[in-house]
């Protein structure tokens, strides 16, 4: 039918002109009948009990919903890999901001009033804030040192190694916490429906909702409903958080007998919700005359906050990337997540591989200086080949040229010329200084290790009496292209016009579980269960594999003459792909399926007289495996970069009492359209097989390579050694007056 | 609250002396901020200046600029001959949050919310900018630079109201504004200063570093001195001028270093003719 | 026309997306909460409430302003523009340039962006990015925005 085969389509965003015109609608554009306000009083304490909570008396409590701990109907915990965490503080607070009674009202001006009348007294106990620090003992909050979850890879002897090695460099590294901007807030509706609590709202994970509220609220699965509304950003910020804002509105609106909704204020939102984990990164390594790492022992300390959230799979991950794509024979990588009195950290972009890879890649260029060598040179030596393993044991072997690909890099940044032309420039300018710096990193998509296995992921293909295709996975739309990417796979695969086939936001109701939107799973995995689930459309209308188009609605429209109950639904649950072990205590073996790869190059200028860095240039490289929409593609890419560079040059978090006192847009710096240059991108395609026409996840990538890209340089330019980041010019200044 | 909406300059003038406390609205850049959570601010009374059409003006005469109280940057922005006689206005106001707090404040508001991290005032202080106040009791001008009495303390009796700035024609050798952001719009000063040289007098004016926006005289008068070698020499007459503090922005240390360079470089610049209005 | 100071009701009128309208509002309100909540025109987008984002841009008298900081008693007999009356139609080189992603700042950068393409003379004194930096954005890195618009000035000089 005219029909590009192959997986060549590439549509305009679905979604787009709704988004555009400003029609899409997210939870507060939507008006609800007898809808009431819902708000949270928070503790003003990092730890302690609560003594007391005083409720004003020029305030008539009579005409709010009062909500609290005793009004959960199932256990106080908000389920997400553990259940320390409560929905409501009962009689102890963790940290400042930690929810303890939640108010409802028809007038959210009143609510407001309310809400600064309601007192919470608390007994303060010593808090533990800084998590580089030993805790004292009255600090201790769990077992002998605080900390909660401890790994270790290990490969070779790395003792032996750094005592044989003619070189050993030491670096400490370090990285502030981040806030996610979604420029959305979190917002969450919840209502009752013939005995079902309904809850529809900004958030990336359906089924992590319906599960937390089955837990907390005591019901089976057919009394709880989750439903996506249009999702302005996540970024990882609405992975776990959700959860809690869920089951805070459905307490107040089971309580009230109405719906209610809860939309953050943003500095509500930047100061109470996650944040990316601050980091503590020490690597020593061994080194030969020529760069070549012989010996890698790394130690990760992660904040882990007030409650373990995602902490442990975020420690997962980082420790697993802390090696760069590097080979090196005797690695030991130890990572530990502490508890301190802090708002709780949670996913964000990246999710622990941020952390360490900016770590590692800053260490490159400190070990390339000590030895005198060429940092691109040194990473060009290190670069791990086919037929080489990773820290895990994990053997790499999918025909991607590294090599070139750091190449390619340095010719499209024009990195030597530009640095020649620097030295020139940096001699002759009175204040200016400018540098050019490398980051080359890896990305492993999808769920570590047994991961993807244990989520054991469905998807749903239906086809509809209309001659329409209904696409049912819970993988949401917030922004990376989730809508238009599986439309163009179904259309692919089926041969069918886009126009034909419908994403519906995820609804628990509908729609099977095909696991959380996070991990940059959804093209590599899901995608690749829509493959399957189309296939087996076929198979069950008994049509032949290469049977496309008009063959299959011929079919389709023969098995509706019969009368049926409902769609013709294709299925699909998640395989892993052959081959892969992973030993979950040993934590060695196939970490992920597969790896992307990059490398990134930022130039900048430094002011001198303000010791500002202004990124002039930044240059992307890829390796994907395959790019199935090339403007959803370099949009992500181009995205992830500009995180990154306010992450590493601007978003400092300014703590008080483990709570963010610059929870402000005015004050917590992210980069404008005047900060960043054009970040030109390109990519490198060796599909893989197991995903979705060859895709593998993009979407947490270019996260990793701009922070250490950058402060390389700047080191570069100025010859500091910068290890902390954001590096604001106050403390590029300290690092230069020193 | 109460908002009362004047449609002209006497009835704004009324209205304010019988009602003293009333707090003028311009573009409500300022006033708007976080407005849904600012309960107390919600209890006030307010005198709305939007529906006085007299205030919104640029006007020359033969010795000076004036520009009506509710003059927005953007007006200002727009205006090729202001651009031209006082381009440190210009660049002031480009750099004062984006588009759209540009078509909204006003310079004048701007004065009377009394930030020391103001953007507009340093230019106009530089410049030597009048400020006019008129009540029914009738009309006072205040050199701006005289206007500050301490942090948020103004020259600025409850029933005045500033309906004009003006600035004195004058021709400059010199004249560059400089501001330290967090980054390149939508920033609130860390550290900002206003040179000008009119080939005899330098007029040095800083944001960020003291309680109030204010002149620098003894910087002043080591630039009027001689050379200088380097931004140490400045370090000195900085302590005696500004007293920069640690706050939730930046800190004393980065605030005085910065300007100190700033200053030196700025004024290596002016001696060596490159182009004083390179951002 | 004289407003008589009130505590609670105000009436107001002005033109909204080029209709006259008479409306009752309280003196506290803002422009943004009289738009999304009285009119329930919803497109309008808050993000921040401290007029950072700019989400919430809107046109007063064909300027772009943060309709967050704006008193609604303040656009009596004024005109206020919202990307409802925007035309769809227009807005293809921002669909294939990859201007918007998950949209909670598209609207506002569409409004700012559109009366940038409606004044293309003020390119002469001002870059793209200069007159975009009051749209924060997460998503899009900024590069689609830019090209889009680049994108659009061009179409526009064609046609």
């Amino acid at each position: 039918m005219g029909f590009p085969p192959n997986g060549e389509l590439a549509l305009d965003r679905i979604e787009g002109l709704s988004k555009l015109t400003g029609r899409e609608r997210y939870v507060d554009d939507l008006a609800v009948d007898g809808c009431l306000w819902g708000m949270t009083v928070r503790s003003p304490s990092p730890r302690g009990r609560i003594r007391e909570i005083r409720f004003d008396q020029d305030i008539d409590w009579s005409k709010f919903i009062v909500v609290d701990h005793r009004d959960l109907p199932g256990p106080n915990e908000v389920k997400h890999i553990e259940t320390d965490q409560p929905v409501l503080a009962g009689n102890y607070v963790r940290h400042v901001h930690e929810p303890v009674v939640l108010l409802a009202h028809s007038s959210r001006h009143e609510l407001r009033r309310a809400v600064q009348a309601v007192t919470i007294n608390v007994s303060e106990e010593p808090a533990a804030l800084d998590f580089r620090v030993p805790p004292t003992p009255s600090q201790i909050q769990f077992g002998g040192d605080n900390v909660f979850k401890h790994l270790t890879i290990v490969k070779g002897n790395v003792e032996q190694a750094l005592a044989d090695a003619p070189v050993v460099v030491e670096g400490t590294y370090q990285t502030g916490a981040q806030e996610h901007i979604y420029l959305e807030p979190q917002g969450m509706l919840a209502y009752q429906e013939d005995g079902v609590i309904v809850v529809k709202g900004s958030l990336q994970c359906p089924y992590y909702v319906h599960a937390a509220m089955m837990h907390a609220l005591a019901r089976p699965a057919d009394r709880v409903r989750v439903i996506q509304a249009a999702t302005g950003g996540g970024f990882g910020g609405k992975e776990d958080y959700p959860s809690v804002l869920a089951l805070h509105s459905a307490l107040l609106a089971l309580k009230a007998g109405r719906p209610v909704k809860i939309v953050y204020d943003r500095d509500e939102d930047m100061a109470a919700t996650t944040k990316r984990h601050p980091s503590w990164v020490r690597i020593r390594t061994g080194v030969a005359a020529d760069g070549r790492l012989l010996a890698q022992d790394i130690q990760v300390l992660l904040d882990g906050g007030a409650y373990v959230t995602l902490s442990p799979v975020v420690l997962s991950r980082a420790i697993i990337h802390a090696g760069g794509p590097y080979h090196c024979e005797h690695v030991r990588i130890e990572g530990k997540a502490v508890f301190t009195n802090s708002v709780p950290f949670g996913a964000f972009r990246g999710f622990g591989a941020p952390q360490t890879l900016f770590a590692t890649e800053r260490h490159m260029d400190r070990i390339a200086r000590a030895i005198g060598r060429d940092p691109v040179e040194v990473r060009r030596i290190n670069l791990i080949r086919d037929g080489q393993t990773t820290a895990t044991g994990q053997v790499i072997d999918d025909g991607v040229d590294r090599d070139a690909l750091l190449s390619q890099a340095l010719t499209l940044s024009d990195y030597r010329a530009k640095q020649a032309k620097h030295t020139a420039f940096n001699a002759g300018h009175p204040y200016l200084r400018r540098g050019v710096g490398v980051a080359t990193f890896l990305h492993g998509a999808g769920f570590t290790g047994a991961g993807e296995v244990n989520l054991d992921s469905v998807v749903h293909v239906a086809a509809m009496p209309d001659g329409g295709i209904e696409v049912r996975t819970a993988s949401t739309e917030m922004g990376q292209g989730t809508t238009t990417v599986f439309t163009q796979i179904v259309a692919d695969r089926l041969g069918m016009s886009a126009d034909r086939i419908q994403v519906p936001l995820p609804d628990t109701a509908r729609d099977p579980n095909s696991g959380p939107t996070v991990a940059s799973r959804t093209t590599m995995v899901v995608g690749r269960l829509l493959e399957r689930a189309c296939d087996d459309i076929r198979r069950q209308l008994g049509l032949p594999d290469d049977a496309r188009g008009d063959t299959i609605h011929s079919a389709v429209r023969k098995w509706f003459a019969t009368p049926r109950d409902g769609p013709l639904i294709g299925t699909a649950r998640y395989q892993p792909p052959p081959g892969i072990a992973w030993d979950e205590v040993g934590y060695r073996g196939d970490a992920y399926g597969t790896f992307a790869w990059a490398s990134y190059v930022a130039e900048v200028e430094v002011d001198l007289r303000t010791w500002t860095t202004r990124v002039l240039d930044f240059v992307a490289v890829q390796e994907v495996g395959k790019v199935l929409n090339e403007t959803l593609a370099r949009g992500q890419i181009q995205g992830g970069v500009v995180q990154g560079i306010g992450w590493g040059l601007m978003e400092e978090c300014r703590w008080r009492d483990g709570a963010m006192e610059n929870a402000q847009l005015t004050n917590y710096i992210i980069p404008t359209c005047d900060d960043t240059p054009p970040v030109r991108v390109a990519f490198v395609e060796v599909p893989y097989p197991h995903g979705a026409q060859g895709a593998k996840g993009i979407g947490e990538l270019p996260m990793d390579g701009p922070a250490p890209a950058i402060l390389n340089a700047v080191a570069a330019a100025t010859g500091s050694d910068p290890c902390t980041i954001p590096l604001i010019p106050e403390r590029l200044m300290e690092l230069l007056l020193a | 609250m109460k908002v009362a909406c004047p449609a002209s300059l006497p009835e704004a003038l009324t209205m304010l002396s019988a009602e003293p406390s009333a707090i003028p609205l311009a573009g409500g850049t300022d006033i708007m901020v976080n407005w849904p959570q600012r309960l107390s601010a919600h209890q006030e009374r307010y005198l709305d200046l939007s529906g006085v059409m007299e205030l919104r003006s640029i006007r020359w005469t033969d010795d000076a600029l004036i520009l009506g109280a509710m003059t927005t940057y953007w007006d200002v922005i727009e205006d090729g001959q202001v651009a031209a006689a006082f381009p440190m206005l210009v660049d002031a106001a480009r750099q004062v949050g984006a588009v759209q707090i540009q078509s909204r404040g006003t310079w004048a508001g701007n004065i009377v919310n009394a930030s020391p991290a103001a953007d507009g005032v340093p230019v106009l202080m530089a410049y030597d900018a009048i400020v006019v106040l008129e009540s029914t009791a009738g009309r006072a001008e205040v050199p701006l630079a005289d206007f500050y009495l301490g942090y948020k303390d103004l020259r600025r009796g409850p029933d005045q109201l500033v309906t004009e700035i003006r600035i004195p024609r004058r021709s400059y050798r010199f004249h560059r504004f400089q501001k330290v952001g967090p980054r390149r719009a939508l920033a609130i000063t860390k550290v900002g200063v206003a040179v000008t040289c009119d080939g005899d007098d330098w007029r040095v004016v800083a944001n960020s570093v003291a309680p109030t926006v204010c002149r620098c005289p003894a910087i002043e008068r080591r630039l009027s001195a001689g050379a200088l070698s380097g931004p140490e020499d400045l370090l000195g007459p900085i302590r005696d001028d500004v007293s920069p503090i640690d706050d939730i922005r930046s800190t004393a240390r980065y605030r005085e270093a910065v300007l100190a360079r700033l200053i030196y470089h700025t004024v290596q610049d002016a001696a060596s003719s490159l182009n004083p209005h390179e951002r | 026309m004289i407003v008589p100071a009130l505590d609670s009701a105000m009436t107001i009128e002005f033109r909204l997306n080029g209709e006259p309208i008479s409306i009752d509002i309280h003196p506290a309100e803002r422009l943004l909460d009289t738009l999304r909540y009285a009119l329930r025109l919803t497109g309008t987008k808050e993000g921040c409430a401290e007029g950072e984002c700019g989400a919430c841009t809107v046109y007063l008298d064909g300027l772009p302003a943060n309709a967050c900081l704006v008193p609604t008693v303040q656009v009596r007999g004024r005109e206020v523009r919202t990307i409802e009356s925007l035309d769809g139609a227009t807005l293809q080189p921002f669909l294939t340039g990859g201007a918007t992603q998950c949209g909670a700042c598209t609207p506002g950068v569409v409004m700012t962006a559109t009366w940038i393409r409606h004044h293309p003379e003020i390119l002469a004194r001002h870059s793209i990015r200069a007159l975009m930096a009051g749209n924060l954005c997460r998503c899009t890195g900024y590069d689609g925005i830019v090209d889009s618009i680049e994108a659009a000035l061009q179409e526009d000089v064609i046609e």
